[in-house]
């Protein structure tokens, strides 16, 4: 199973390092990174492998709303499916 | 991957456009529960239910926090309780009990079918039950109730009729310490689909499977942004668009049913493709219809672009699911919707405008508060013109009107939650009372010659 996380925010340095942190921590694989920087909003999608996480997703989702707070950005996690039932028939 | 636009898109929807799955629906067969001992009918209705239904909350939760989508109600449907009460005899309040305390205990926020389907006629059961629907809405906290009084195929049952609009003003009645809520849970229907999973009007129909899972889908909000994107492209455009959009909406619908019905090991009915608003700012349907173009929602252009909408949002739907059901289509409740509210106070939208739109829209006059003094009988013949509109177009129509016991004019009812609030509307009071009483069938209308 795969998750995409999202993350949107003011650009601040280290953002990259502290969802991967997150992501290690819980043993979400991550298998790309795509990122853009438009006016200082920075933008980030990851897709991530879900298949041993430690605390199941909600406790993926948890700990990334905990660093979003934090850092002041939205993160969201969610099932690869959604993304794949909307934008592809 | 996919590409970065298409997921930032669908994240929008959920967090600044109130994209959800608006309920998941459980339907149960109540059959197996009839019992000429009304207490031993009782009981297994409760046990069904419970057995049934036990994980629905916990799964919709899962569901909810694996694939990141809001899944906003988990609800039950069960068969008409009047067919329970044909068999059992005795006193029909007894089922709204039973199923309040079932709901309860399984954790869902509504339990349909304290209903009667009686479009022919009465059968066993039916009269006893639609005349305790006051009681019932009055003594639970969960349980919803409809009643089918006609049908394309069978005309309008207008002694039921006469019997509704008693019903309707009773219910809200015994409940006006508490904003006459029961009214608000009672919907009569033309052409009831027996597979509805929105509430108040869910019951598991006769002709359903033992049990099922049926989804109703959201996102208002989400089509009013995509609207708005289009300023000025021509209705072609917008339709498009609208298209589009709902196409999205019910993939994601698909996804969560299916994934729903195979963790119940349920199968997986229909999905709903109805935009369902709530008083939330930025999840109106009227606010989708000024977005195409209109100063305020009731103002002429309305049902044209309401009838733009529903058939769009039908089209789009359509091809992202495998089975579409339901009500499908735009509703337009007006306490539940921020647009129709605003409009409804400033008097742009009147209730004889409402009637229009329910020509094309996919329900009827839902969540109307009418003055507290209207006569039973105005009610019984606003049900009649709205089941009259429902039978000769061969579509669903329904009523949900709430007299305002106390109260005038200029006032308004607070339901709180979902059901929202709304200004009391102004209602012609002038009388159709011996038009009413004169009771009897309203013919089935006929299939062709259609002009």
């Amino acid at each position: 199973m795969r998750a995409i996380i999202t993350v949107v925010g003011q650009d601040q340095v280290g953002i990259l390092a502290a969802v991967s942190q997150v992501c290690a921590a819980h043993h979400a694989n991550v298998i790309e990174v795509t990122q853009s920087v438009l006016q200082e909003m920075f933008v980030m999608v990851m897709l991530v492998n879900i298949d041993h996480l430690s605390g199941g997703i909600q406790g993926l989702s948890d700990s990334m709303n905990q660093l979003g707070e934090q850092k002041n950005l939205k993160i969201h996690v969610m099932h690869e499916d959604i993304f794949l039932s909307m934008h592809r028939i | 991957m996919m590409n970065m636009k298409d997921i930032m898109e669908t994240v929008q929807m959920i967090e600044e456009e109130h994209l959800d799955i608006r309920t998941i629906t459980m339907g149960i067969s109540l059959l197996s529960c009839c019992d000429p001992d009304i207490d031993r009918s009782c009981e297994k209705v409760y046990q069904k239910i419970t057995a049934y239904a036990k994980d629905l909350v916990q799964v919709g939760e899962q569901i909810e926090a694996e694939y990141g989508i809001p899944i906003i109600n988990k609800r039950i449907a069960v068969t008409p309780i009047a067919m329970l009460v044909a068999a059992s005899g005795g006193d029909p309040v007894k089922y709204a009990l039973t199923l309040d305390r079932a709901a309860k205990a399984v954790g869902v926020n509504f339990i349909g079918g304290y209903s009667a389907l009686v479009h022919k006629g009465f059968a066993a059961g039916d009269r006893e039950l639609m005349e305790s629907i006051p009681q019932a809405l009055a003594q639970t906290e969960f349980v919803c109730s409809s009643v089918n009084i006609g049908s394309t195929k069978t005309g309008i049952n207008m002694d039921a009729v006469g019997v509704m609009g008693k019903t309707v003003c009773e219910a809200a009645r015994l409940t006006a310490d508490r904003d006459c809520i029961g009214a608000a849970k009672l919907v009569v229907f033309c052409n009831a689909p027996e597979d509805n999973p929105f509430m108040a009007g869910a019951f598991h129909g006769p002709g359903e499977p033992e049990c099922v899972i049926n989804v109703g889908v959201s996102g208002p909000g989400v089509v009013r942004a995509a609207v708005a994107k289009c300023p000025d492209g021509n209705l072609t455009d917008v339709a498009d668009i609208i298209k589009k959009t709902a196409f999205k909406i019910t993939r994601m619908g698909q996804l969560v049913g299916s994934e729903a019905s195979r963790r119940l090991g349920v199968p997986f009915g229909i999905v709903d493709l109805s935009l369902a608003p709530t008083p939330a700012v930025g999840d109106s349907v009227a606010h989708i219809l000024e977005a195409m173009g209109l100063e305020q929602c009731g103002c002429y252009g309305t049902t044209a672009a309401l009838a733009l909408l529903n058939d769009a949002v039908k089209k789009g739907g359509v091809m992202a699911s495998s089975h579409v059901g339901g009500l499908s289509g735009a509703f337009i409740p007006v306490s539940e919707d921020a647009g129709m509210i605003a409009a409804a106070r400033t008097g742009c939208l009147k209730l004889e405008k409402l009637e229009a739109m329910t020509a094309v829209c996919s329900v009827g006059l839902d969540m109307i508060v009418c003055p507290g003094d209207t006569p039973a009988e105005v009610i019984a013949a606003i049900i009649a013109d709205e089941a009259a509109i429902g039978m000769v177009n061969s579509k669903t129509t329904a009523v949900r009107i709430i007299p305002a016991i106390g109260k005038k004019e200029g006032e308004e009812l607070s339901f709180g939650g979902l059901l929202g609030s709304g200004p009391v509307m102004p209602v012609n009071q002038v009388s159709p009372a011996k038009f009413i009483r004169r009771g009897g069938r309203i013919p089935a209308p006929l299939q062709s010659l259609k002009n």
